[in-house]
């Protein structure tokens, strides 16, 4: 087990070398550079001495672009090594300070849904495999469809119209009861610590609900397949002829074998939770993580996309084995060497 | 011509009525029925059945095996099933100790499990693969409280040496059984729960041929020791020789013939089992095989040929065949059979008289 977690864990390290180089090489050679927008700016700023062709070069050497791809990357690698990961082009701010400010958001709203969406998703999945081509099952399913199939901004878009909107007319409320967006209300600063995190808390309900509803599906969909892999199996007819109640049969036999695939899939999405909602983000305006690295990577801000992705990557890696570690936890068959 | 004639009034049940009540017969199938509906794919309206098992009666007394064969597809396994009511039945009727199986509510049919056990044909997928083997065999005997609590692991130890197993295999996992120990496994699970009866549904097919014979030995030792009754589901004909005192064969979802084993053995009567059993190989170079070869292959259940479903493949083949359905007969004491060969001279004057009037309805039209 030890010796399995080390060896996956240098093959890690390894890939990680080479995913920051891919991501290096597409941030440098991305048409829209920093630089030559910034070296545009300060050319034609009255007073400027220097043409947009000089302040490039200046520019340049100063952020240390001047090197090439290979050595551009090893100087970034070099700093990152020891957990410098510079300044943040786009927000002027330390590249950490940056993350820290949005990763939270992003987070608290990630796990929020992550957690409503295992809670939700798989006991529906183990209901509609137990009632397979029943109505219950036909009605889970459309449900889930409709979710997969509509996009984040319409569902957005609904979700806002109805609650944030309408409920306020239909019930002839004095204030809407949600916000159409935005992560704190009007009279935020007035209100105590208590009421503050309950302002911030409602403000994420409507992007939760929205995350829920297109992600729920999928989930629930892969649930029943696996579920209604196992009910077919002899073993749960054995388990049947043994005379166990339906729920032993259900919740010991047949949902503990479907738990191996869903764990997988589980781990797999632990890096989302980091990776923010770029989409509903946008949509409700908080600024999570999501907001922040699509602007960064528009903007070609290699310092915060380098830190951004790598933390990704590490994620991933670990999420895999974490997965396969977990693997070995649940199936017994499983021996990790 | 026109359509088929159906004259199965007096059919199969009758032979065995009142046979729930004798106390020797442990299982009395009558008439049993399982359709697979075929639905179409948007509506999903029932446009056609698959007739898997199509009215099958047979009893087996206490303490011996009957042996069920046939060739694939012809509903060996769904009477499996549908006996230990794993699956809902269509018609017909089940007793097990002279109580209707069907006719119990869930927890009384709890209740009974444990009498009635199964042992699948692929000892692969019949365990569970997370749970270690001492727990799948004590699992029911702890829910039904077969022995004691504190008694339960001398129990399953003692119920694994019967079956050929060690008291270490406990903690191991089924994965790293062969195919043979796993069968001993499976055996001892339903062993575990004191059973009256067990359904073996074809539980040497896939293990070599070694093996099986252990395992058949084994299944006869036990049956001795406990006094268990069986209902042996095989294609092995040579095994089911061996191992049964009874044996019925099936096509295509019916029972053509049942009888005692040496009976149907030295003198089979339907066209089907003479052929059947004309293609066991006697491991002898020299000797000159005298088969009856079949044409064709098996036709679909879900559309079968009208009259006796053998017609179509049958040497003998007569009209009548084509258009009614054989009786399921006891044609001599205790050897059942359904074929128009051994009809009554009654019976071929009124099927032929039937016949005639159908004939002329036809005409006229």
């Amino acid at each position: 087990m030890l010796k399995f977690t080390i060896k996956r864990l240098l093959i890690s390290v390894v890939i990680l070398f080479f995913v920051m180089f891919i991501v290096y090489a597409l941030m440098y050679s991305l048409p829209t550079s920093y630089m030559e927008k910034t070296a545009r700016e300060l050319s034609q700023k009255p007073g400027s001495l220097k043409s947009a062709q000089e302040w490039l070069a200046e520019l340049n050497a100063q952020y240390g672009m001047d090197k090439g791809l290979i050595g551009g990357f090893l100087v970034w690698l070099k700093s990152a090594a020891v957990g410098n990961f510079g300044d943040s082009w786009q927000w002027t701010d330390s590249v950490t300070n940056v993350f820290h400010d949005c990763i939270w958001y992003s987070f608290a709203l990630g796990l929020i849904c992550f957690i409503l969406e295992v809670v939700i998703a798989i006991p529906l999945g183990v209901l509609a495999a137990k009632k397979q081509y029943s109505i219950t099952d036909y009605a889970v399913t459309v449900f889930a469809l409709i979710g997969i199939s509509m996009p984040t901004f319409f569902v957005a878009t609904v979700y806002k119209l109805v609650l944030a909107v309408k409920l306020q007319d239909w019930f002839g409320l004095s204030k809407p009861v949600f916000d159409i967006s935005g992560m704190q209300g009007r009279d935020y600063v007035n209100l105590s610590e208590v009421g503050k995190f309950f302002d911030v808390a409602k403000h994420f309900v409507l992007p939760a609900l929205t995350l829920v509803t297109v992600s729920i599906g999928s989930l629930m969909r892969y649930t029943r397949t696996n579920m209604l892999e196992v009910l077919n199996a002899d073993y749960i007819r054995t388990a049947r002829a043994k005379g166990l109640s339906e729920k032993k049969v259900i919740n010991y036999h047949a949902f503990r074998n479907t738990l191996i695939p869903i764990v997988t899939i589980l781990g797999g999405s632990l890096p989302g939770l980091f990776s923010g909602a770029l989409i509903t983000e946008t949509l409700f305006s908080i600024r999570g993580i999501g907001y922040r690295s699509f602007h960064s990577m528009v903007a070609g801000d290699i310092p915060f996309t380098m830190f951004y992705l790598s933390f990704i990557a590490i994620l991933t890696l670990l999420g895999n084995l974490i997965a396969d570690i977990l693997y070995a936890v649940v199936d017994p068959r499983v021996r990790l060497n | 011509m026109a359509e088929e004639l159906k004259v199965i009034d007096e059919y199969s049940a009758k032979l065995f009525e009142n046979a729930e009540n004798d106390p020797d017969n442990l299982l009395v199938v009558k008439n049993l029925v399982k359709y697979f509906p075929i639905k179409s794919s948007f509506f999903r309206k029932t446009i056609g059945n698959v007739k898997a098992v199509d009215g099958i009666s047979f009893k087996i007394k206490r303490g011996t095996t009957m042996g069920l064969v046939g060739e694939s597809g012809c509903g060996k396994s769904t009477i499996g099933r549908t006996i230990l009511r794993l699956q809902p039945k269509t018609d017909g009727e089940v007793f097990f100790n002279g109580v209707d199986i069907f006719k119990l509510s869930k927890e009384e049919l709890r209740a009974i499990r444990p009498t009635i056990q199964i042992i699948f044909q692929d000892p692969y997928s019949s365990l569970s693969p997370r749970l270690p083997v001492g727990e799948i065999i004590a699992e029911a005997v702890r829910e039904h409280g077969i022995v004691p609590k504190e008694e339960i692991d001398d129990y399953v130890t003692r119920i694994m040496h019967a079956c050929g197993l060690q008291e270490y295999h406990k903690d191991r996992y089924p994965h790293e059984f062969s195919g043979g120990q796993r069968q001993r496994i499976c055996i001892a699970r339903a062993l575990a729960l004191n059973p009256d009866f067990i359904l073996c549904d074809e539980p040497v097919s896939a293990l070599d041929v070694s093996i099986q014979a252990q395992i058949i030995n084994l299944l006869r030792d036990l049956q001795k020791q406990f006094g268990l009754t069986y209902l042996f589901i095989s294609h092995d004909l040579s095994v089911v020789e061996h191992i049964s005192d009874t044996v019925g064969v099936m096509y295509l979802g019916n029972m053509v013939e049942f009888a005692d084993t040496e009976k149907i053995f030295s003198k089979p009567l339907h066209p089907y089992t003479e052929a059947l059993f004309s293609a066991i190989p006697v491991p002898d170079p020299d000797y000159k095989m005298n088969r009856v070869i079949l044409e064709g292959s098996i036709p679909s259940p879900a559309n079968p040929p009208s009259g006796c479903k053998f017609h179509t493949r049958c040497s003998k083949c007569m009209e009548v065949c084509k258009h009614f359905q054989p009786d399921f007969t006891e044609v001599e004491p205790e050897h059942f059979c359904a074929c128009h060969l051994y009809n009554s001279a009654e019976r071929n004057a009124m099927l032929a008289k039937m016949m005639s009037e159908q004939n002329d309805a036809a005409q006229k039209k």
